[in-house]
């Protein structure tokens, strides 16, 4: 539903983004993490046809993204719920939702029918004639998202839908994109949040300007290289330590009588360790082999790129 | 080009104007001000100098130049409300989601064009249609005819004042894109207003005699090249990227 082929962006002698190749499916979601300038809504609104892209090619639903004819398809076939909300706010929400509604050719018929299904679904139709800049920032959210799919996208963008609500409207904005998840519409999450980018999405991508990876959350946790193995000792020691430091081993935490030692192999590499800590007179108490997380995988990725 | 597509993001922005009282008040008080002024103000040096007044041979000097004082408000109106149109939706970020529906840059320019057009018009044929009917009111004694309507009062109302408008439009869009508050829009967009203020203060002076259709005709067509040039400007201005990217 979503190709792209080494799309680039460039403003003047800045790459904001740098020859992306992804694939999403149709009725897939993806989640779209990065750090704060790593060029997400860069490729969000590329996608959109609101910027032109600097080279590569893109694809929606087979729309050539930066051809002039195909531009008003794609931007039809699409739905986006931008960063900033941007409602009307001395706008009732009906009409916030009814502009657009025309403003996608809807019917009328359509229009009365997406909005009370869309705000009755959001919890909002109570407040229908209600100006919606009298809204919590939650309400907004939502409304913001009622908007996108008045007109019934099969495409949907999202810049950081739960950015700045308190958790009860994130839970809320969450399950509202697992109910659009369940009815098969392609999502495009760009998001911080990487416990609701686990949750939520079939596949993550991340990206530094350039995409570092991409695959299924579990596959980009597997993609850390090594594990991490705790220890709970009896009593720590300096001949223990010191023992432990001539092993070829990366990184050793030690938090009172608990240590955290990064392993490339626990299967093989425990032994050894435990091995070490009997012969410097150490008694373990208990061992866990702790496997990497998302955020291992994002992090170990973010950092590898500065 | 759609033209429904630019009529309901008029409509919308119509909707919006009439929750902001403000700018329905700043758009009525003074077309409407000024038409009761001037008769008033014919009338009262009429009766000061012991009923003899202004000659006739003055008033349709002054007459003229008193509905050129219309263009000065068609400069003036809508910076209002094109800058709230524009840069209003800026600050309320709604651009980007506008931007992102099916509809091409031309047609929500000619919509905010559209909204920003009409309200200054109607106010200111409304206003210039109480100033017309005020004026013969106080000036027939004198005349001895009904000085308005005419051709020239025409002229001016209907070619000119929409010209204006449309010129005071452009500009607005053009300093929108360089500002990022309302007020500072307005201020920028006001600016339009000193060549008609220096027009109409010269035919006050009689320096040009805007009683004559060939000078209005004149002005109307520079008006004319002005837009032309300004729209120009204006839509190489308004561009989805350009709104997005290098927006203020």
């Amino acid at each position: 539903m979503i190709e792209t082929e080494n799309l680039t962006k460039k403003f003047g002698d800045l790459i904001a983004v740098d020859s992306v190749t992804l694939r999403v499916e149709e009725g897939e979601v993806l989640g779209f993490l990065g750090p704060n300038g790593a060029g997400k809504t860069t490729t969000v609104r590329m996608l959109c046809c609101l910027i032109s892209k600097t080279s590569g090619t893109a694809r929606i639903a087979g729309y050539e993204v930066g051809n002039e004819a195909d531009s008003l398809k794609i931007r039809k076939l699409i739905g986006l719920v931008p960063d900033n909300v941007g409602l009307y706010d001395s706008l009732s929400a009906y009409d916030n939702l009814d502009f657009y509604g025309k403003l996608y050719d809807c019917t009328e018929t359509q229009r009365k029918e997406n909005i009370h299904r869309l705000l009755t679904m959001l919890g909002l139709w109570e407040k229908k004639d209600v100006a919606a800049g009298t809204f919590s920032k939650g309400m907004k959210q939502k409304l913001a998202i009622a908007r996108s799919l008045i007109h019934d996208p099969k495409v949907l963008f999202m810049d950081e839908p739960t950015a700045n609500l308190d958790p009860e409207s994130a839970k809320t904005v969450r399950d509202f994109i697992l109910d659009m998840k369940n009815e098969k519409r392609t999502i495009f999450l760009n998001t911080h949040n990487l416990d609701e980018a686990q949750r939520i999405c079939d596949k993550i991508a991340i990206l530094n300007t350039k995409l570092k990876a991409m695959g299924t959350p579990s596959e980009l946790e597997r993609s850390v290289s090594g594990r991490k193995t705790v220890i709970q000792l009896e009593q720590a020691s300096d001949a223990i330590l010191s023992a432990l430091k001539k092993l070829p081993i990366r990184n050793i935490v030690v938090d009172g009588n608990r240590l955290t030692i990064d392993v490339a192999d626990p299967e093989k590499e425990n032994s050894v360790i435990m091995d070490t800590i009997f012969r410097a007179g150490g008694h373990v108490q208990s061992a866990t082999i702790v496997g990497s997380t998302l955020e291992d995988a994002y992090l170990n990725l973010v950092r590898r790129a500065k | 080009m759609r033209l429904s597509k630019s009529w309901i993001i008029a409509s919308k922005d119509f909707k919006v104007y009439m929750k902001k009282k403000n700018l329905i008040y700043a758009l009525i008080v003074v077309p409407f001000l000024v038409s009761f002024l001037f008769p008033g103000v014919i009338s009262y040096s009429g009766n000061k100098n012991g009923g003899s007044g202004i000659p006739a041979s003055e008033l349709t000097v002054l007459l003229p130049a008193f509905t050129f004082f219309y263009l000065i408000l068609a400069g003036y109106l809508p910076s209002s409300i094109a800058s709230y149109s524009l840069v209003g939706e800026k600050v309320e970020k709604s651009l980007e989601p506008l931007l992102a529906t099916p509809t091409t840059d031309s047609e929500i320019l000619l919509g905010k064009g559209i909204a920003a057009f009409v309200p200054p018009v109607v106010a200111i044929l409304g206003g210039s249609a109480i100033f017309m009917a005020l004026m013969d009111l106080v000036t027939y004694s004198k005349l001895g005819y009904d000085f308005f309507p005419n051709w020239n009062a025409a002229i001016v109302l209907f070619l000119m004042v929409p010209l204006a408008v449309i010129m005071s439009v452009e500009w607005n869009v053009v300093v929108s894109s360089r500002v990022s508050d309302v007020r500072a829009a307005q201020q920028l967009g006001i600016l339009l207003v000193i060549p008609f203020a220096g027009i109409y203060v010269s035919g006050e002076l009689g320096i040009v005699n805007l009683g004559v259709t060939n000078n209005l005709l004149i002005v109307a067509g520079i008006l004319f090249v002005v837009d032309l040039l300004l729209l120009y400007v204006a839509r190489a201005t308004f561009q989805r990227e350009e709104i997005l990217t290098s927006w203020k």
